[in-house]
């Protein structure tokens, strides 16, 4: 016998049942269909306590890394305190450290939060204006490197939250943010596994906090990082990652251009899920991540799982812009 | 003990083997690629492993009206029988690729069968 708490609320569950048996015992909805493990409608997360393994069956490895769990086949061996997926959790106030131009509309957001953020490279979170403003921007520090969250926000025409960070936002102003969540980040365990990241615009938030994390994890395998902009100028990085694919054999970078001609050597003419396909057709046992424009990361997750990679292996952030 | 079909084929190991090799298929089929040319394709993947554990004879708990109730939004895009029968020639053409037997084969496509009704809404 083990105690289930949801919604502050605690309820006793016995042997043979399962967490979805418990919750709709006592008329609690929780969302579910195929009651096999199969289809993933009664996704849960264990907010405290670890799920059994066998409840994480088929779970991408981001999710069970964040305790995520199908409750329809969790009989659970502790205790364990449970909530649905993607609840708006309790806040965090973190005071600005510097705020740095990055391109013509993107800058660079440093934050020190209060209380230390437990967070992954990659993952994101909400951060509020007012307590109805929110938006949701990736994080590109690596918790083990640096000192500070660090986001990218690109301005939005017309964007309430962006235009009043670029404008109004400075250093040593106090901001509240979300806990951090979300699955496109780094895990260990494959250090060989071959990785593809592509991204356009601010998309290469996620990604280089997500390459520089998998390199402090002693990640052997390579990570081919490519960056598509418009134009030269939304190259936002491109000295600070041509100086890590020095230092790094295993990690590179290629920057690409789409709608201005360019001379450069190392920058790439084309629209950037192209190139990444053009030099990768076979993508069998390759991790894949996917960040920007809703457009190019619904095309990129069809095609790079059609050229071989599997399913469980696409971890994708499409950006859809807010006004 | 005689093994059950699911067991035949090679259980959860099967399915596990099965569904990204399906869902290509399926998304590079022009006939029925729009039916599963879903935004979210974990959520779609982790459907087809649905499907593939039934039509194994996996355990599963959905019911005929549990069928109707999924497809009909599709019944109304248009889905028929032609589309029935090409999901069915991707998984035979699936399995194949796996080396499962003829026979086997045959079995899990007369257990599509007995669910054409149900999911065409007829």
């Amino acid at each position: 016998m083990t105690q289930l708490t949801f919604n502050n609320i605690s309820y006793t569950c016995s042997e043979n049942e399962t967490v979805l048996d418990v919750l709709h015992g006592h008329g609690v909805t929780v969302p579910s269909s195929c009651r096999s493990g199969l289809c993933q409608t009664c996704l849960m997360q264990a907010v405290k306590g670890t799920p059994p393994a066998t409840a994480q069956k088929g779970l991408k490895d981001t999710l069970k890394a964040q305790n995520y769990f199908l409750a329809c086949c969790c009989h659970p061996n502790e205790d364990l305190e449970v909530s649905l997926p993607n609840q708006e959790t309790a806040r965090i106030k973190a005071t600005v450290s510097s705020i740095e131009k990055l391109s013509s509309d993107i800058v660079g957001v440093s934050l020190q939060c209060e209380q230390p953020l437990d967070y992954k490279s990659g993952q994101f979170i909400n951060l509020f204006k007012e307590e109805s403003l929110a938006r949701s921007y990736s994080i590109a520090s690596v918790p083990a490197q640096d000192n500070h969250i660090t986001l990218h926000v690109r301005k939005v025409p017309d964007g309430r939250m962006s235009t009043w960070i670029h404008h109004e936002l400075n250093s040593g102003d106090s901001v509240e943010i979300s806990q951090a969540v979300g699955d496109c980040f780094y895990t260990s365990g494959k250090a060989e596994q071959p990785m593809l990241l592509i991204g356009t615009g601010s998309g290469l938030a996620p990604l280089y906090g997500i390459a520089r994390d998998a390199i402090t994890q002693g990640h052997s395998g390579p990570i081919r990082l490519y960056h598509g902009s418009i134009n030269v100028d939304g190259l936002y990085l491109h000295k600070e990652l041509q100086d890590l694919s020095k230092q790094h054999e295993n990690f590179s970078y290629i920057p690409c251009v789409s709608d201005e001609p360019v001379e450069e050597d190392n920058i790439v003419n084309g629209h950037v899920l192209d190139v990444a396909l053009q030099d990768h057709a076979k993508l069998s046992g390759w991790r894949v991540f996917l960040c920007g424009n809703p457009n190019m990361v619904k095309a990129a997750k069809k095609k790079t799982f059609l050229n071989g990679a599997a399913m469980k292996d696409i971890y994708a952030d499409a950006f859809v812009p807010v006004a | 003990m005689s093994q059950t079909l699911f067991q035949k084929i090679g259980g959860e190991a099967a399915v596990d083997a099965a569904v990204d090799i399906f869902y290509r298929k399926v998304l590079a089929d022009d006939r029925i690629s729009d039916f599963f040319d879903d935004i979210d394709m974990d959520k779609q993947a982790a459907k087809q492993k649905s499907f593939l554990t039934m039509a194994f004879g996996g355990p599963n708990n959905y019911s005929g009206a549990d069928m109707r109730h999924g497809h009909a939004h599709l019944v109304k895009r248009g889905l028929n029988d032609i589309h029935f029968d090409a999901v069915v020639e991707n998984l035979a053409a699936t399995l194949t690729e796996l080396n499962v037997a003829p026979a086997h084969i045959a079995e899990v496509a007369a257990l599509c069968e007995t669910t054409r009704k149900d999911v065409l809404c007829k």
